[in-house]
């Protein structure tokens, strides 16, 4: 399952021998940005339209409010800490296998995709069974006054949770491509495994890194259904931004979901812009990679 | 491709055994709780559990609608990437772009958005609503968000295969006589194929555990033995949510465990077509 990561494209080719007639090619294209401009760029105007709709002294208000303003430090609290721990183990993932050959590898790539196929509901589930008053290790845990569930400790594993395999997912086929003639190389002139590391791998990877770094942000920062179970979405004190915005829907107001969301909405659109720029770019990192090879 | 040697290349043991760590803690112990518990209820247990109406309701709601916005996700998503491939166009660039939006944006706030629209005085909502299609609080709402949100899945599988296919098969198939829709339905559709079963099941899975954005729109109108009629909108993610804040967790486990049997199923599904479109194009 690795369309979501799967973004490098082969170049456009210049040839087109065959075309549709012109009103059939035109009538195509016509449904297509149609489509397109129902599902998603309406719903994304309707959300900045209606968010500034009162003016910015009202939006500002509606930012400024304290459980708003407090699911914002949350949010940018508990996403950095689990993006940068997938990033770790998305590089110590896709190093192992793809340099090393060993026992239960294929298996290994596999179940990195696992936490595609698991409702974030039920992430929030097996969390919950594992850490709550009654669970397997939350009463030893409480006993030494540790408090997992209904905090942030468990907020970081559900986002984590989630957003596990966006990383090692972006690094596992750029580094396969790259292949290890430079890092061997490095080793064999005497650089030491970390020299290695910092000069020649992560200068290699570093906009396919970045990307799975944003990826990983974008879903980190949105995550609703993992950190709604775990959070006991306690007003003020446990709720997430996208948390916040249903709060606010449920207390029908709407003014102020929309506020919050438009935050979220344009966030998402810089992550689209920055996604098109290092597409680009990691493009070019593998076919440099290919001319030095070929 | 050069695997090296693990004597030449540093860092085997310590990349390996920091991986295995944390998936193991992370992903493998949540996942072994969520089945330790599940396994604590009988055959019979766990069969009364998932199978009262309500829950019996609930599987039908979530995977009926995830099926069918999947379906229309693959229309629409071969008509998008057809155009995309195919034809050029003013801000072709922008409009692919947008096209990952659903990737990049909170499920929590396409509800919000999507539940607006579609409201009785909504952008959308108040031509709609003459014409008596209700698309908030209803099962096409479901849909309608779940059509949003697996769309980029189709479109990305289905981009990469149309662009690999070769001109020549095209220009063979016309210079043989062929007409323009019989070098599509023979000649271009049949590589399709398994992208497109792919998308398919990749949005099937996403529909499924999908949460956020479907509790904004659907109204989350459970199901009643006393109203036959009356369509329910619950979705089991809901339900597992509801037990959950029951304290029930074996019932909770139990409705989880059926949704997660067949996420797994399909990404087996979705595993096996892509090793095997992998061997077809190497």
């Amino acid at each position: 399952m690795q369309v979501e990561t799967q973004w490098l494209k082969p170049q456009q080719p210049g040839r087109r021998v065959q075309q549709e007639p012109a009103l059939l090619r035109w009538s195509l294209i016509a449904a297509a940005v149609a489509v397109i401009s129902v599902l998603v760029i309406v719903p994304v105007v309707s959300i900045l339209v209606q968010a500034f709709a009162k003016g910015w002294s009202v939006y500002w208000r509606s930012l400024a409010d304290a459980d708003t303003v407090h699911a914002i430090k949350l949010t940018l609290f508990v996403a950095p800490i689990a993006v940068i721990a997938n990033v770790i183990f998305g590089i110590a993932a896709a190093w192992a296998v793809t340099r090393f050959r060993f026992p239960g590898r294929t298996l290994l790539t596999t179940i990195i995709d696992l936490p595609f196929a698991v409702s974030p509901v039920v992430a929030g589930l097996m969390i919950t069974l594992l850490f709550s008053r009654r669970g397997y290790f939350g009463p030893w845990l409480l006993e030494h006054g540790i408090q997992i569930l209904f905090s942030w400790p468990a907020i970081i594993l559900a986002t984590a949770f989630v957003t596990f395999p966006f990383v090692a997912r972006e690094l596992i086929p750029i580094m396969d491509a790259l292949g290890s003639d430079e890092e061997t190389a490095a080793v064999s002139l005497g650089a030491s495994g970390w020299q290695m590391f910092w000069r020649v791998t992560v200068p290699n990877i570093k906009w396919g890194l970045l990307y799975g770094v944003i990826l990983c942000s974008a879903r980190a920062i949105g995550e609703f259904g993992a950190v709604y179970v775990v959070s006991g979405h306690i007003h003020g004190q446990t709720t997430t931004v996208p948390v916040r915005i249903n709060q606010l829907y449920e207390d029908y107001n709407n003014a102020g979901a929309f506020t919050v969301a438009s935050v979220l909405t344009l966030f998402a659109l810089v992550t689209l812009g920055i996604k098109v720029v290092l597409e680009r770019k990691t493009r070019q990192e593998l076919e440099e990679a290919h001319s030095e090879t070929t | 491709m050069s695997i090296a040697n693990r004597r030449i290349l540093p860092g085997f043991r310590l990349s390996l055994s920091f991986a295995l760590t944390y998936l193991a803690v992370l992903i493998l112990v949540p996942l072994a709780a969520c089945f330790v518990k599940a396994s604590t209820l009988t055959w019979t247990q766990f069969w009364t559990v998932v199978s009262t109406p309500r829950v019996r309701d609930a599987y039908v709601v979530t995977f009926g609608t995830s099926i069918m916005a999947a379906a229309a996700d693959l229309v629409l998503g071969l008509l998008i990437a057809w155009v995309m491939v195919r034809y050029e166009f003013p801000l072709k660039r922008f409009f692919d772009s947008l096209i990952d939006l659903p990737f990049a944006l909170p499920t929590a706030v396409a509800g919000l958005v999507y539940s607006a629209l579609y409201a009785k005085n909504g952008w959308f909502g108040q031509y709609l609503f003459p014409l008596g299609i209700e698309a908030v609080n209803t099962r096409l709402a479901i849909v309608l968000v779940l059509t949003f949100i697996g769309l980029p899945f189709v479109v990305r599988t289905v981009e990469p295969v149309l662009e690999s296919l070769e001109a020549e098969l095209e220009e063979a198939a016309a210079c043989l006589g062929a007409t323009r829709w019989q070098t599509f339905t023979r000649v271009i559709f049949p590589p399709l194929v398994p992208a497109l079963i792919t998308g398919f099941a990749l949005s099937v899975a996403r529909g499924i555990g999908e949460y956020g954005s479907v509790i904004f729109v659907s109204g989350n109108k459970r199901f009643m033995a006393a109203f036959p009629d009356v369509k329910s909108t619950e979705i089991a993610p809901v339900l597992i949510v509801e037990r959950l804040d029951a304290h029930e967790y074996a019932e909770a486990t139990a409705v989880a465990v059926v949704l997660l049997l067949t996420s797994f199923v399909l990404l087996g599904v979705i595993n096996h077509l892509e090793r095997r479109s992998q061997r077809h194009a190497g």
